[in-house]
């Protein structure tokens, strides 16, 4: 894959165009720099072990010791467990669990005990830390390596899931992640991994959507690399006539209902768009708030796209179908202005 | 283990004090149930009492415990507050954790008491972790993951041992092996003899020993939290005993050997210790009557004052899922 050396943060604040491993190592970079109870861990993250299977976490070990960043054995739940642990001691670990699918091995750590310390000791134990995991289909990884797996967590009280859509916004959020003080699920996705793009070294809140693209007839909502999708349909479309409106969600939980209702009542329709699969997506829970909400505002029921209900193929037709595409976002965007 | 350290008349009594206090607590609580005035999954660890206290003699606040949904006895021997547990015992506000958390979560960190977990297995990768953030700390501090036989067979144990030895963590890994995981006796769920064994593919000292036997359980202890203070890593214990009341409280108990059973009875750790106390001079039989006395008062007070608190508002819904309170 794509060779990323930059290991340094830039000496002043001009904005430079970088690609999401970049972005993402910058922000670690920074946030290590900016205090010393934040660590890192996963495997293979230190220097050693070529820093992160995809370079992410290139250079942090020699910069700031394999103390604070540790490789460690392929051991998700004594990962995610010494994460909980660090965390409650008084640190920021930032996990990485290389794939989404891998996270399943940890979900006892992150669902039973990351996501509920904090209610469950009444406020004592806070947990704040990142997990770091990355996913998405497109590079013929087959079932085990490319799932969407946001809504399970979506689905738990106590943590937050996360998704940047793009390198800016991988940093902003990084940033804010790591800052949190409840666990935090970040989710990076991987196709799209080197594709460059300006990073202002903003940071960005958690639980608040971006209107990516302003329009009045229709709101797209996504998240990763959905919105890439979507902002090219949306000006494609544009072309012909139809003025859609983009909403990043950027945070998945808690997500942004008050932006999404603000789009929703102006344009009267809504197409929710996820590469998870679309049976019990958290499209699913975004139509049902739309429709309680506005229920006399909407001119056409919400449109849902998602993944087909299958295990990601591997077979580069079958990947190809199985994921949303432009042209299928493209469909259901008729299909709501219909 | 003849060249252990051993508890000095002071501490010998100090370990009493505690086990005391564990023994007559779980007295109480089962009256309380028994009463219908507490309603919870109670996990009784009548048996075990000396394992924490003979541990926990050797340990400050500063020092971390993880323990399980059997855990009031590890928290009660580190120093947990009467008050606060018999109020979270009762599900009222003033309890440690607001009534949120229960018997399986009690947590105090101001007293090092980090984590109850209620799911097999699981208090060893976080007393990992917490290992991890003491040995950055650099205060000397140790952490201590308890668990049961059963969950020596579960993978994070695998996991964690492993992780511990590797970054040399200050970690004692205390498995209290009662004979039984729920209702399954540990011949089914072993081909070892000893769970102590298992240290050894770690790369970590192993030792068994009768986790009721106040000498073999403090020495055992002592020399294991002294490592761990030294910056020589991780230990693993298997201490062996007995739990009287079963799993759950209120099992018929049917799977229990019945032979065993009286063995363990006749070993009642409890009796023995105090009749030694009074045989080596230790203590009078009124001054132990004194301390007991005086333990039973303390459980009267938390126990009044846990039934006049009031439940938590149902506001607390919101509170503590994150940090900020949901809208």
């Amino acid at each position: 894959m794509t060779d990323t050396t930059t290991t340094t943060a830039p000496a002043d604040n001009q904005v430079r165009k970088m690609t999401a491993v970049e972005a993402i190592n910058l922000a670690l970079h920074d946030a290590m720099e900016a205090d010393a109870k934040v660590l890192v861990l996963g495997e293979e993250v230190a220097d050693p072990q070529e820093g992160g299977v995809m370079g992410v976490t290139k250079g942090l070990s020699t910069k700031f010791g394999e103390d604070r960043v540790k490789s460690t054995p392929i051991s998700e739940q004594a990962i995610i467990g010494a994460a909980i642990g660090a965390a409650v001691g008084g640190y920021k670990p930032v996990a990485e669990i290389m794939l989404m699918n891998f996270v399943t091995v940890a979900m006892d750590m992150i669902i039973n005990h990351a996501a509920k310390l904090r209610f469950m000791s009444g406020g004592q134990t806070g947990v704040p830390m990142v997990i770091r995991t990355m996913t998405g289909a497109g590079f013929s990884t087959g079932g085990q390596h490319s799932d969407y797996w946001e809504a399970w967590f979506a689905h738990a009280p106590g943590i937050k899931v996360v998704a940047p859509s793009n390198p800016d916004d991988a940093y902003g959020l990084m940033r804010a992640a790591i800052d949190d003080p409840d666990p935090v699920l970040f989710i990076e996705n991987l196709p799209s991994y080197w594709t460059p793009a300006p990073v202002t070294k903003q940071i960005i809140p958690i639980g608040k959507a971006r209107i990516a693209r302003e329009g009045s007839d229709v709101t797209v909502i996504a998240h990763s690399l959905m919105v890439t999708h979507s902002l090219a349909v949306a000006e494609k479309l544009s072309g012909e006539g139809v003025s859609v409106e983009v909403i990043d969600l950027r945070t998945i939980s808690p997500w942004d209902k008050e932006t999404v209702l603000a789009s929703v009542r102006k344009t009267g329709r809504a197409v929710v768009v996820h590469e998870a699969v679309k049976q019990f997506g958290i499209g699913a829970e975004i139509a049902s708030v739309i429709t309680e909400e506005l229920w006399g505002t909407l001119k056409r029921p919400v449109e849902r796209v998602g993944a087909a209900f299958s295990s990601v193929p591997f077979s580069k037709p079958l990947e190809t179908a199985f994921a949303p595409q432009p042209d299928t976002i493209a469909a259901a965007i008729k299909a709501a202005l219909a | 283990m003849s060249n252990y350290p051993k508890p000095d008349p002071a501490t010998l009594l100090e370990i009493y004090k505690k086990a005391a206090l564990i023994k007559l607590n779980d007295e109480r609580i089962i009256k309380q149930m028994m009463a219908g005035k507490l309603v919870m999954p109670y996990y009784s660890p009548r048996g075990q009492e000396i394992i924490p206290s003979a541990i926990s003699v050797s340990l400050t606040d500063d020092d971390y415990i993880c323990t399980i949904y059997r855990g009031i006895h590890d928290m009660l021997a580190k120093g947990f507050p009467l008050d606060e547990l018999w109020a979270e015992l009762a599900g009222r506000v003033t309890g440690t954790c607001k009534g949120k958390g229960g018997p399986m979560h009690l947590t105090c960190p101001d007293k090092g008491m980090m984590v109850t977990t209620g799911i097999v297995g699981s208090s060893m990768p976080i007393a990992t972790g917490l290992g991890w953030a003491a040995k950055l700390d650099g205060k000397n501090r140790v952490s201590i993951a308890n668990f049961g036989d059963g969950a020596a067979n579960i993978g994070a144990f695998h996991e964690s041992l492993n992780m511990a030895a590797v970054w040399k963590l200050p970690v004692i890994f205390v498995c209290q092996n009662n004979l039984y995981a729920e209702h399954t006796s540990v011949a089914y769920s072993r081909a070892i003899d000893k769970i102590s064994d298992r240290a050894a593919g770690y790369g970590m000292p192993g030792v068994t020993v009768n986790g009721n036997d106040p000498d073999e359980m403090y020495g055992a202890a002592k020399v294991a939290i002294d490592r761990a203070r030294a910056g020589e890593g991780p230990t693993l214990i298997e201490a062996m005993t007995f739990r009287f009341n079963g799993h759950l409280l209120g099992e018929a108990g049917h799977y229990m050997d019945k032979g065993l059973y009286a063995q363990a009875q006749k070993d009642d750790p409890m009796p023995i210790l105090r009749a030694r106390l009074i045989a080596d001079g230790i203590a009078n039989e009124d001054e132990l009557a004194a301390i007991e006395a005086d333990i039973d008062a303390r459980i009267d007070v938390a126990l009044a004052a846990a039934y006049d608190a009031p439940f938590p508002d149902v506001a607390e819904l919101k509170r503590d899922v994150f940090a900020e309170e949901i809208a």
